[in-house]
């Protein structure tokens, strides 16, 4: 299995064109554990480390744009957990120190799990994926971009570059059940915010449907949320929970969510 | 493939099959076993490594991914025979029973120490969430983290 490490994006994305079997690999939290236990065994690996455009982070107007390879480790450090509370928040509940060094919120688009912890508070924020081919460059939006479980828009040739999103300054917050504080993988998990400008009320939850949803109401509606948040979820029984299990948590969190932001 | 890293000050070449983990490259291509090989997956923390001064798992990492960049292992922290504080703290506090998870543990303490020299017990607990032990039930590790920083 070849390696290739592009240095530019035009590179990356020339060797993607060239190759389209090739797997990318940032951080290799989610690529590894497949490659050590035999799950895969793509045609070649495209090593997405040295490829400064994927880098950090920027702002363009209100906008911040966010690089595909910025870790959890940068999301939940200043200045960008003031910019967007629950993507800390979220971060900070992702596996453990090592993989939140080397996790990235473009390997979470890339692998488009259900309960990816960092697509809910994208969901919330209304952000948008930029992705890039050598045919291009197009923007989805975030609630486009995740089609199934581990299914997304991306076409073969394609590459998350960035994801936009504006920083509100409206209250929100990001919770997650699971057994232990690290290391879990989501029973379920909520973000949720709290728009007193746009008088709105928005919440997406992850690990209760085949993707992470969006679920709206009124500000003046409070009272009803946490009940339409809860019916809103499709969730299944498995070995970390049960369906009903999952509807009641997503009641109890959207109940405290709110108590939160509304705080 | 070739590649070339720095590990513990020393530059080093091998040949590496492009899948292949950082962690094998170390143990299997560079002899250096110690940091230990259990679950491949990210979950128990004893193939800890600082890649350019990063606490990572280097079962996660591809060898090829560290070509060009600069790996210490626990084989890296002493000083000749002159153990690393840390590693005489988790010594003397007898914080190693079978040892499998101490050189894992050692790394991301050190980790932890260099960027918090006095941390509080929950800040210890959150810095070795991704080391796992099944022996010490923690209390000793506690201890040698506490003594570390104390010394
Ligand atoms: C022990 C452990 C604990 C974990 N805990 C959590 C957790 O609590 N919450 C959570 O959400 N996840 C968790 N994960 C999963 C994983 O860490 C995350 O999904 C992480 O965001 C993956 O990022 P990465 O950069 O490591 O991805 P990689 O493994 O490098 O890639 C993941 C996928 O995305 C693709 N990809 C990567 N970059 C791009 C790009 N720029 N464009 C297009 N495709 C791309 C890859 O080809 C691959 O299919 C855990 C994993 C481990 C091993
Ligand atoms: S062997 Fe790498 S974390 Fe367990
Ligand atoms: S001492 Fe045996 S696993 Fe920790």
């Amino acid at each position: 299995m070849d390696v290739h490490s592009p240095r530019s994006l035009a590179e990356a994305l020339a060797l993607k064109a060239e190759i389209p079997d090739a797997r990318f690999v940032q951080g290799g939290t989610d690529v590894l554990v497949e490659l050590n236990f035999d799950r895969s065994r793509p045609a070649a690996l495209i090593n997405l480390n040295e490829v400064p455009e994927l880098r950090g982070y920027g702002f363009e107007g209100d906008t911040m744009i966010l690089g595909a390879g910025l870790t959890y480790a940068e999301a939940m450090a200043a200045p960008l957990a003031g910019k967007f509370p629950a993507l800390a928040e979220a971060s900070r509940t992702v596996g453990s120190p090592q993989i939140r060094n080397r996790g990235t919120i473009g390997g979470n688009l890339g692998t488009s799990s259900p309960a990816g912890d960092a697509l809910p508070p994208l969901v919330i924020g209304d952000a948008e994926v930029c992705v890039a081919s050598v045919r291009g460059e197009r923007r989805v939006p975030i609630s486009d971009f995740v089609l199934g479980v581990k299914k997304n828009a991306l076409a073969p040739d394609e590459l998350v570059v960035s994801v936009r999103m504006k920083p509100t300054g409206a209250p929100q917050t990001f919770m997650k059940v699971g057994p232990r504080n690290a290391m879990v993988i989501a029973v379920c998990s909520l973000a949720l915010q709290v728009d007193r400008e746009r008088g709105e009320l928005r919440a997406a939850f992850g690990s209760s449907a085949p993707t992470v949803r969006l679920v709206t109401s009124r500000i003046d509606e409070a009272d009803a949320f946490p009940a339409r948040v809860a019916e809103a979820a499709s969730p299944i029984d498995d070995v970390r929970g049960t369906a009903a299990y999952r509807r009641h948590a997503l009641r109890v969190l959207t109940g405290r969510a709110l108590e939160r932001c509304f705080a | 493939m070739k590649i070339s890293l720095t590990v513990n000050g020393e530059l080093r070449e091998t040949e590496a099959w492009g899948g292949e983990s950082l962690l094998y490259v170390l143990r299997e291509r560079l002899d250096l076993p110690g940091s230990k090989n259990a679950c491949e997956q990210g979950e128990c923390g004893s193939c800890s490594v600082l890649l350019d001064g990063t606490l990572v798992c280097a079962c996660l990492v591809l060898g090829a991914q560290a070509d060009g960049h600069e790996v210490t292992t626990v084989e890296g922290l002493a000083d000749g025979d002159r153990l690393h504080k840390v590693q005489e703290a988790y010594v003397q506090a007898g914080a190693v029973q079978c040892g499998f998870c101490t050189p894992g543990l050692v790394v991301a303490t050190v980790d932890l120490l260099e960027a918090n020299p006095s941390p509080s017990d929950d800040e210890i607990r959150e810095a070795l969430s991704g080391n796992l032990c099944r022996c010490t039930g923690y209390a000793k590790i506690f201890d040698a983290v506490r003594q570390a920083a104390a010394s």
